[in-house]
């Protein structure tokens, strides 16, 4: 992507558009805004989110969301899709897509270290997320997908989570512990052996053993999954991705959102753009202190209580600017969005609608 | 507020109700703020406090200006005359799963368990092990009597839910060996009111109260654990006179306004009534969907906040806590972890 293009040009033209941020910043509603738009640019284009809590249902105002993608009618010339990511079944798919015959793709889905996996194990979402976003893109044909990020604490924890999960199915502890005829690995496998003891005492043998029945199951399928895992970390990367930065006004989501920009541009990724959603609106130009000094003298009247409100209001402004100031230049030349307190919770279409007049300014 | 002579909570004892406070919330609802604000109003009424970490991400030690925590103890903000010492450290899964083996003779391997990535492995085996490990040296920090009080600044409401829960499920999974009796004993501490409560942290808009709402009941009815006030933060504090035009206002005051200054007023006034109507409606919604008691914190008009932020904000939940109803003087028997199914 084109780095200071606008977001409305962004849309237009992005393959895959990324947001990410820290929890309760907006992204979920950022992301259905970004896709309305595209689809009110006549582009085909889905929205994925991720959160747990449903909350890009309650913004489309559709009831539930389902793993497949549904379409959500609307006066616009393009499609609008909506999904919940369900990891588990996302999974699952991509099991029964890769095993040799149903008989292993059986002995893997009623394993239950597998069914573990999509619950427990760390980047397992964000791993399946970037499946379903190739699934969508290159096979399902949508030409705009806009991804709502697991509260992952590192952007980069996203586009690696396919590389490191692959690893974890390939794991080495258990191919030592499957081969021990071999004597150049016997040294080796001493110590795995204690590895095993240590573990069954800590977690009870069964617990042990639904693992290695795991590993033994899929034996076979790392070459496909670590051949499909590269192909979405190379689409996770490739300039027709945007990654757009969602952050909220405080000093601890802005410090996030930096450590967010920091790590993307440590692997030569640029942030598209920022968003800044929750603002408070600055009323007119006089100064907060000024502001504070009559309220002291006029404390008691009603014009006192006027110049105290106009006076914090003005101060919270400010400070939400100088919090954003130094982030605004680290992710220069991407365009920095700002999105007002908004009166109601978004959660129609309508509301939704609004939110774009800020994200899409008419020019 | 409460009357003279009308019996009124003392904050000591409200601190002192449980020796674990779980701090948890939905993100971005300020619920590290609170954890801070807890701890140095325990503080100021004379309870060394430990605050435990356990998301890498959090803006604690940033809210009393000192660098990041770390898994060893460090001072937050230091006792001075009456005040007791607020102390901070972190509990990350990995570091609390060193310990464990540590201190279960299994030294040795116990690097290599964590740098392989076996933990992975173990984790995934018996899901919800990274919570019980954190928990776990929560209960043991309890039971050291590490401070006077423990204020747990919680993961993000979802994960809560599934962190506390973990208990449960691997009760399950692990019936036998040392991390049973771990679970077995973070149980009994999550379920024990003297030792362990939640104060569950929201904002006055649609999405936090629905949260918090769903969180509170499943708390409540699938672990059984006991709930404190439920804070809401943020508000914004009636301020009579808003409703005043400002031209009124200035001619009542014997003031002139700069052009352009009547506006900004009205505009700023409006902006706070509408704000505020909001707010009464959320907290309307919260009083009927969550029985139980709540306590309210101010907005504070900075988008930076510092040690002195969380100073006003502990004296407010200070004086919030004393209009708070007594509580009952005899506490109900609570189930016994053994007894629930």
């Amino acid at each position: 992507m084109t780095t200071g293009a606008s977001l409305a040009e962004l849309v237009q033209r992005a393959g895959i558009v990324v947001c990410c941020g820290s929890g309760g910043v907006g992204k979920t509603t950022t992301a259905a805004a970004l896709g309305l738009q595209g689809a009110r640019e006549g582009r085909r284009a889905v929205v994925v989110t991720i959160d747990p809590a449903k909350r890009l249902a309650d913004t489309l105002g559709i009831g539930t969301l389902t793993n497949t993608p549904s379409r959500i009618g609307g006066d616009w010339s393009g499609e609008l899709w909506a999904m919940m990511l369900d990891t588990k079944s996302t999974f699952d798919d991509l099991v029964a897509k890769h095993s040799a015959d149903a008989d292993q793709a059986r002995r893997i889905l009623s394993n239950r270290f597998y069914r573990n996996i999509s619950s427990a194990l760390s980047g397992t979402q964000e791993y399946m997320a970037g499946e379903k976003l190739y699934e969508l893109h290159e096979e399902a044909d949508f030409d705009l997908v806009v991804v709502d990020t697991p509260p992952t604490r590192n952007a980069l924890d996203f586009i690696d989570a396919s590389r490191r999960l692959t690893n974890f199915l390939d794991h080495r502890l258990y191919r030592l512990l499957m081969s021990p005829t071999r004597a150049y690995l016997r040294a080796v496998n001493l110590a795995a052996q204690a590895f095993v003891r240590t573990v069954s005492k800590v977690v009870g043998g069964e617990v042990l053993d639904d693992a290695l029945a795991f590993f033994s199951a899929f034996e076979g399928m790392e070459e496909g999954f670590r051949d499909r895992a590269a192909r979405v970390q190379a689409l996770l990367v490739d300039p027709a991705t945007a990654y757009v930065l969602v952050a909220s006004p405080r000093a601890d989501t802005v410090a996030e959102a930096s450590f967010f920009a920091t790590k993307l541009g440590e692997s030569d990724i640029s942030v598209a753009s920022l968003i800044v959603n929750r603002l408070h609106p600055r009323f007119g130009s006089g100064r907060a202190e000024a502001d504070r000094a009559r309220a002291r003298t006029l404390a008691g009247t009603p014009l006192g209580s006027l110049f105290a409100n106009l006076g914090d209001l003005r101060a919270i402004a400010d400070g939400e600017e100088s919090t954003l100031a130094e982030l605004s230049a680290q992710v220069a030349p991407a365009p920095v969005v700002r999105v007002p307190f908004l009166a109601d919770d978004v959660h129609d279409l309508d509301t939704l609608a609004r939110i774009a007049t800020y994200l899409f300014p008419a020019r | 507020m409460v009357s003279p002579g009308e019996e009124a909570v003392d904050p000591g004892q409200f601190l002192r109700a449980s020796r674990v406070v779980i701090v948890a919330g939905k993100g971005g609802v300020g619920k590290t703020t609170v954890a801070a604000a807890l701890a140095r109003m325990a503080a100021r009424q004379g309870l060394t406090t430990l605050i435990v970490q356990v998301e890498q991400a959090s803006g604690l030690a940033r809210l009393f200006g000192r660098p990041p925590l770390t898994y060893i103890e460090s001072s937050l903000a230091p006792a001075a005359g009456t005040i007791a010492e607020v102390r901070g450290r972190t509990i990350t899964p990995d570091d609390a799963l060193l310990e464990y083996l540590e201190d279960h003779g299994l030294r040795r391997i116990s690097r290599r368990l964590v740098s392989t990535g076996a933990m992975d492995v173990v984790s995934t085996a018996a899901p919800g092990i990274k919570d019980i490990l954190i928990l776990g040296k929560v209960k043991s920090l309890e039971r050291s009597e590490a401070a006077d009080l423990i204020v747990v600044d919680a993961p993000a409401a979802g994960h809560a839910i599934t962190f506390l829960l973990s208990v449960r499920g691997l009760l399950d999974a692990v019936r036998v060996g040392p991390i049973n009796a771990q679970a077995r004993d973070v149980l009994e501490l999550l379920t024990d009111p003297v030792r362990c409560s939640v104060m569950l942290v929201t904002l006055p808009e649609e999405t936090p109260v629905n949260e918090a709402v769903e969180t509170a009941f499943t708390l409540e009815d699938r672990l059984g654990i006991s709930l404190g006030p439920v804070v809401v933060n943020g508000l914004y504090l009636p301020l009579p006179g808003l409703d005043v035009d400002p031209a009124e206002a200035a001619d009542a005051a014997g003031v002139t306004l700069r052009p352009g200054e009547a506006e900004a007023l009205a505009g700023a006034a409006s902006f706070h009534r509408h704000r505020q109507a909001l707010q009464e409606a959320q907290l309307e919604r919260l009083d009927e969907r969550l029985p139980i008691p709540r306590v309210g914190l101010p907005f504070l008009f900075a988008a930076d906040l510092g040690p002195a932020h969380v100073d006003v904000l502990a004296a407010a939940l200070r004086d919030e806590v004393t209009t708070l109803d007594p509580p009952p003087p005899e506490t109900p028997p609570v189930p016994s972890p053994e007894t629930t199914p």
